[in-house]
C-alpha cells in the first residue's frame, strides 16, 4: 500500500478543489455555503475511510515505519513518509476528529463559509503531514504552516479579542519554531542529512544536544503547551470558534508531544536524560498550578484550556519517565484527551451557541432543561477527572505509574492533580448544570439535537471503549514504543 | 585574446548597449505618443540578451576587466528578466500618472547594461563604471514623476547619497589598488595570499562600505525608505529587485574573487553589517504605516540575511546568496506589482489602513498579497522560506551560528508587521468603495510572483538549486 500516506494526507486538499469549483458555478452565497459544507464532510469522512484501511493493514509486531515513501527532490532533500505506532494513531486521531469538526461549525458558522472550510481542510492536510513526515524539512514544513489557517480560523470566525489571540498564538509558536529551524539546520550540515530515521541513529556530541535539544524543546514546549509558556493557549481557546478548539487541543497540541517522542529524546538521548528533572518540575508544575487557575475561572471554555494544559503535563511527564508503562501512558494520554477535551469543547460550544455566553455564572440548573446534554457534559467531566471506564483513567495512572518508578516525588505530586482536576472538573458541572434555573434566559433552552448527537456519539463510544479495553490502543503502540525506550536506555548507557 | 572572442563574451551586453542607443534614438524622432512600442522593443531586446547571457561562452576579456562564467550567467539572466518585468510594470502605471515617456524603458536598459557590467566585472575598474552607469540611470528613474515634489525629492536624496558612496567605493578601490598593486581581483587574490596588510584591509572595508550603501544594507540604509516611498512604484519595483541582485553579486565577487585568501577579515565585517540590516530592518520596519517604506526597511532586513549567508566565506554560502537574492527579487517584485494594480479613485493605495478588508472586495489580489506576504516572513513552502533555508543553513555550516539563531529570531519580529497586512486585508472591514480596475499587466505579474512563491518554487528549486551551485563553482578561491 505505498502511497496511501500521501493519499491520505493530500485528500482533504481534493475537497479544497472541489469546493472552489463548486462555488465557482453556484448560483448564491447561500447554495454554495451548502455545497462547501456537504464537500467538506464527504472529504473528511472518506479520509477516515481510508485511514481506517491503512490502520487496519498497519503490522503492530513490525519494528520500524511503514508505508514508507520516498521521492528526492533537489540536493539536501527528501520527500519522505512512513508511520510507525506511534505516529499510525495520531493520523487516525486526526481524520477521526476533522468530520467532528466540520459538523460542529454546520449552523454556528455562517460567514465565509467557504473559506472557514478551505481552512479546516487544508489544517487537516498539514497536522496529517506532521505526523507522516519522515524528513525533518518536510516535517517543518507541515508544523509550520499549520499556523496559517489557524492564524485565520480565530482571526476571522474568532470572538471579541480574536486579533489579539492570533496574533499571539502565531507569535508564540512562531519564535519556538524559528529555534527549531536553527536546530534543524544544523544537524543537517553536521549530520549531512535530514531522515528522520537516519538521524535517530546519528550520533550527535553530548554536549551539541544540549543546544540541539534546547532549541527543538522551545518549539514543542510552546506548542505542547507546557508551563510557563502556555500562556497563548487560553486566549487561543477562548476566542476560537468550537471547531478550532476542538482542532486545537485534539491535535494541535499533540504535536509537541509527538516531537518529543519522535525528535527530542531519539536524536537527543544524553540531553534528554540530563533534561528529564527539568521536564518533571515543569509537568508537576503545569499539573498543580494550571489545576489551581483554572478552578478560579469564570469562563467555561477558559477553565478547560488551563486543564488542557494541566493533562499535558501528565503526558510530558510520561514522555520523559523513559519506561514502557509511562510512555505508553502518555501517548495514550494524548489520544484520551484528544477525545476528551473535543468533547468537552464542543459541550461549551452547544451551549454557547444557544446563548452567546461562556460565562459560568450566566447558566445554571440546565439539567433541568436539558437532561441528555447534562448527562453527556458528566461523562466527558468524568473523563476529564480520570474516572475508571474512561479513557482518562488508563492515561493517568499509566503515566503516574511509570513516572512513580523514575522519580517517586514527582508521581506523589502529580496525584494531587487527579484530585484538583476533581475540584475544579465537578464545581463546574455543579455551577453549570445543577441547581434551579436561576437565569430567565435560560428557560427556553432547549436539549441536544439530532446534529449534535452525531457529534457526541463518536466520542463517547471513543471515550468508553478506550477506557473499558485500552489494549485496542496500547497493542498498537507497544511495539514501536519498547523500540523507543530500549533505544533511549542503550544511547544513555543504562 | 582576439577582439572578436573578447566581443562575443561580451555579447549580451552589446545587445544591450547597441538597443539602448537605437531606442533612444528612435524614441528622440518617434515622440513620446510611441513610448508604447519603445518599450516593447526595450522588453524583446532585454529578452533577447537573457537568452544570450544563458548562452554565453565562458572567460575573461578585456584584459581581465570583464569575465564570463557561471556566476555572471546566472546572475543576467535573471537581472534582464527582472528589468523586462520594470518595464513591464511601469507602462500602463506611467501611462495613469499621464506620464509616458519613452526615457523610461531606454534608462531601464542603461541601467540593465550597468548591472551586467557588475556581474561580469573581474577588475576595480569595470566594478566601478558598472556601479556608476546603472547608478546615474537609476538617479535619473527614482525622478521620474517630475512634477511630484516627492519623487524629486527622492531622486535627489538618492542621488547624494549615492554619489557619497560612490567616492567611498572608489577610495577603497584606490587603496586595494595601492596596496596590491593591481585592479584585477585574480592578481589582488593573489597579493593578499600571504597575509593581509592594513592598507588593504584598510581598502577593504571602505569598498565594503560603498557595496553596502548599493544594496542598502545598515548602517549605510538610510536613503532607502525615503527613495522607496517618493519614487514611482513601478521604478521602486524596479530599483527594489535587479539593481540589489546585481550589487549584491558584484558583492561577492568583489570579497570572494579579489579576497577569498581573506575570508576571516571579510567575514567579520559583512556579519556585523548583516546582523545590524536584520534589526534595523525588523525593528524599525514595526512602526510604518506605509506600505512603500514598510517594504524598504524589509528589504533592509533582507539583504542582512543574504550577507549573513554571504559571510560564511564558502562557496555554499555564495550559492545561498544566489538562491536568496533570486527567491526575494521575485517576491518583491510580486508586492509591488500588487501595489500597481490597486488604486482608489485614481490615487495609489499605500498606506496600511486602505487595505482594510481587501479579501471581500478584490480577493484575487489580496490572496497574491498574502502568499508574497507569508514568503518574505519565510513560511514554509513559501519561496521565501527556502531562501532562508539556504542562506541559514550555509551560515551554520560557514560557523555562524550565532549570528544566524539572531536572524532567525529578528523575522520573528519581522513577522508581526507581514502579519499585520493580512490581519488588515483579512480581518477588518472594508475601507472605503472597491479599488478601481487593475491594469492587466499587474495584475498578471502579481499572479505569477504568487503562484511562484508557491507551488511555484518547488519544481522551480530543482532546476535553482543546481544552476546556483553551478555559480558558485565560479568563487574556486573559497571554501566548498
Amino acid at each position: 500500500m505505498t502511497g496511501i500516506l500521501s493519499l491520505i494526507t493530500y485528500l482533504p486538499l481534493v475537497g479544497v478543489a472541489a469546493i472552489l469549483a463548486l462555488r465557482a458555478v453556484a448560483k448564491s452565497d447561500d447554495a454554495a455555503a451548502a455545497n462547501a459544507r456537504w464537500v467538506a464532510l464527504v472529504t473528511t469522512l472518506v479520509t477516515l475511510a481510508v485511514t481506517v484501511v491503512m490502520v487496519a493493514g498497519f503490522d503492530g509486531h513490525a519494528v520500524g515505519y511503514q508505508f514508507e515513501e520516498r521521492v528526492s527532490w533537489f540536493s539536501g532533500a527528501t520527500y519522505r513518509m512512513g508511520v510507525d505506532g506511534i505516529s499510525v494513531l495520531f493520523v487516525l486521531l486526526t481524520s477521526f476528529l476533522m468530520p467532528i469538526c466540520i459538523v460542529a461549525g454546520w449552523k454556528s458558522i455562517n460567514t465565509r463559509v467557504c473559506e472557514y472550510l478551505i481552512a479546516f481542510l487544508v489544517l487537516q492536510t498539514l497536522m496529517l503531514g506532521v505526523f507522516c513526515a519522515l524528513d525533518l524539512i518536510l516535517f517543518y514544513i507541515f508544523f509550520e504552516f499549520g499556523l496559517i489557517p489557524m492564524f485565520i480560523i480565530i482571526g476571522v470566525w474568532g470572538g471579541k479579542r480574536r486579533i489579539y489571540a492570533a496574533y499571539k498564538f502565531f507569535l508564540y509558536t512562531l519564535l519556538g519554531s524559528v529555534l527549531m529551524l536553527a536546530a534543524i539546520l544544523a544537524m543537517a550540515s553536521i549530520a549531512g542529512t535530514t531522515s528522520i530515521p537516519d538521524l535517530q541513529k546519528f550520533h550527535f556530541d553530548p554536549w551539541l544536544q544540549t543546544f540541539l535539544w534546547l532549541a527543538f524543546f522551545a518549539s514543542f514546549a510552546v506548542k505542547m503547551p507546557m508551563w510557563p509558556v502556555h500562556t497563548w493557549l487560553p486566549d487561543a481557546h477562548v476566542e476560537a470558534p468550537t471547531a478550532g478548539s476542538v482542532i486545537l487541543a485534539g491535535v494541535l497540541l499533540k504535536m509537541g508531544g509527538y516531537g518529543f517522542l519522535r525528535f527530542s529524546i531519539p536524536m537527543f538521548p544524553d540531553a534528554s536524560r540530563l533534561f528529564t528533572p527539568l521536564i518533571f518540575a515543569m509537568s508537576v508544575t503545569a499539573i498543580v498550578y494550571t489545576s489551581l487557575v483554572a478552578f478560579r475561572q469564570t469562563d467555561i471554555k477558559k477553565l478547560i484550556a488551563y486543564s488542557s494544559v494541566a493533562h499535558m503535563g501528565f503526558v510530558t511527564m510520561g514522555i520523559f519517565s523513559g519506561n514502557v508503562i509511562g510512555v505508553q501512558g502518555a501517548v495514550f494520554q494524548m489520544l484520551s484527551h484528544g477525545l476528551i477535551s473535543g468533547a468537552l469543547f464542543l459541550c461549551v460550544g452547544v451551549v454557547y451557541d444557544r446563548m452567546h455566553t461562556r460565562e459560568i455564572a450566566f447558566y445554571g440548573g440546565l439539567v433541568n432543561r436539558m437532561p441528555w446534554y447534562a448527562a453527556t457534559f458528566l461523562l466527558f467531566t468524568m473523563g476529564n477527572v480520570g474516572l475508571p471506564g474512561t479513557s482518562g483513567f488508563v492515561g493517568e495512572i499509566l503515566t503516574m505509574t511509570g513516572a512513580y518508578r523514575a522519580s517517586t516525588w514527582t508521581a506523589i505530586i502529580a496525584t494531587t492533580g487527579v484530585i484538583l482536576s476533581a475540584v475544579y472538573g465537578l464545581s463546574l458541572y455543579r455551577r453549570v448544570v445543577m441547581g434551579e434555573i436561576v437565569n430567565p434566559q435560560l428557560a427556553a433552552i432547549t436539549d441536544i439535537d439530532r446534529r449534535e448527537w452525531a457529534l457526541f456519539v463518536p466520542l463517547i463510544v471513543g471515550t468508553l471503549v478506550l477506557g473499558v479495553y485500552p489494549k485496542l490502543a496500547t497493542d498498537v503502540t507497544a511495539t514501536s514504543v519498547g523500540h523507543f525506550v530500549d533505544a533511549w536506555r542503550v544511547a544513555t548507557g543504562g | 585574446m582576439d577582439l572578436t572572442a573578447a566581443l562575443s563574451i561580451a555579447l549580451p551586453e552589446l545587445i544591450l548597449a547597441v538597443g539602448a542607443l537605437t531606442l533612444l534614438a528612435a524614441g528622440a524622432f518617434a515622440g513620446d505618443g510611441r513610448a508604447r512600442l519603445i518599450s516593447t522593443a526595450a522588453v524583446v531586446v532585454l529578452c533577447v540578451s537573457a537568452t544570450a547571457a544563458a548562452r554565453s561562452a565562458y572567460g575573461s576579456a578585456f584584459g581581465g576587466g570583464f569575465v564570463a562564467d557561471a556566476a555572471s550567467a546566472y546572475a543576467k539572466v535573471a537581472i534582464y528578466l527582472l528589468s523586462a518585468v520594470g518595464i513591464v510594470l511601469g507602462d500602463p502605471w506611467l501611462v495613469r500618472v499621464k506620464n509616458s515617456r519613452f526615457e523610461y524603458p531606454v534608462l531601464i536598459l542603461l541601467a540593465a547594461l550597468g548591472m551586467g557590467m557588475m556581474a561580469s566585472s573581474g577588475d576595480l575598474i569595470s566594478l566601478y563604471i558598472g556601479v556608476e552607469l546603472f547608478s546615474l540611470a537609476t538617479y535619473v528613474l527614482a525622478a521620474f514623476q517630475r512634477d511630484d515634489p516627492k519623487s524629486s525629492e527622492a531622486g535627489l536624496k538618492y542621488f547624494v547619497l549615492g554619489a557619497l558612496s560612490s567616492g567611498i567605493l572608489l577610495y577603497g578601490a584606490s587603496l586595494v589598488y595601492g596596496f596590491a598593486g593591481s585592479v584585477r581581483f585574480t592578481d589582488i587574490a593573489l597579493a593578499v595570499h600571504g597575509g593581509t596588510s592594513a592598507g588593504v584591509i584598510f581598502g577593504l572595508v571602505f569598498l565594503i562600505s560603498g557595496l553596502a550603501f548599493k544594496v542598502s544594507a545598515a548602517p549605510f540604509h538610510m536613503w532607502t525608505p525615503d527613495v522607496y516611498e517618493g519614487a514611482p512604484t513601478p521604478v521602486v519595483a524596479f530599483i527594489g529587485a535587479a539593481p540589489k541582485l546585481a550589487a549584491m553579486v558584484l558583492f561577492a565577487r568583489a570579497v570572494g574573487q579579489a579576497f577569498p585568501g581573506a575570508t576571516h577579515d571579510w567575514g567579520q565585517v559583512v556579519v556585523a553589517i548583516g546582523v545590524i540590516s536584520v534589526a534595523v530592518g525588523a525593528f524599525a520596519g514595526l512602526v510604518q504605516r506605509n506600505l512603500k517604506r514598510l517594504l524598504a526597511y524589509s528589504s533592509i532586513a533582507n539583504i542582512g540575511y543574504a550577507l549573513i549567508g554571504l559571510s560564511a566565506g564558502t562557496q555554499e554560502g555564495v550559492q545561498s546568496l544566489f538562491l536568496f537574492m533570486t527567491l526575494y527579487t521575485i517576491d518583491v517584485t510580486g508586492f509591488f506589482a500588487c501595489l500597481i494594480a490597486l488604486q482608489r479613485a485614481g490615487k495609489p493605495i499605500e498606506r496600511l489602513e486602505d487595505f482594510a478588508g481587501l479579501i471581500k472586495t478584490r480577493p484575487g489580489i489580496a490572496l497574491a498579497l498574502t502568499a508574497l506576504s507569508l514568503s518574505v516572513l519565510g513560511l514554509p513552502p513559501f519561496s521565501g522560506f527556502w531562501a532562508k533555508f539556504f542562506v541559514f543553513k550555509a551560515a551554520i555550516a560557514g560557523g555562524q551560528t550565532p549570528a544566524a539563531v539572531f536572524a532567525l529570531v529578528m523575522s520573528v519580529v519581522a513577522a508581526f508587521y507581514y502579519l499585520r497586512l493580512i490581519k488588515t486585508m483579512w480581518f477588518d472591514a472594508p475601507a472605503g468603495e472597491a479599488p478601481d480596475t487593475s491594469p492587466v499587466e499587474a495584475k498578471g505579474v502579481a499572479y505569477v510572483a504568487a503562484l511562484f512563491t508557491f507551488p511555484g518554487v518547488i519544481p522551480a528549486l530543482m532546476l535553482l538549486e543546481p544552476a546556483a551551485r553551478l555559480a558558485s563553482r565560479a568563487f574556486p578561491g573559497l571554501r566548498p
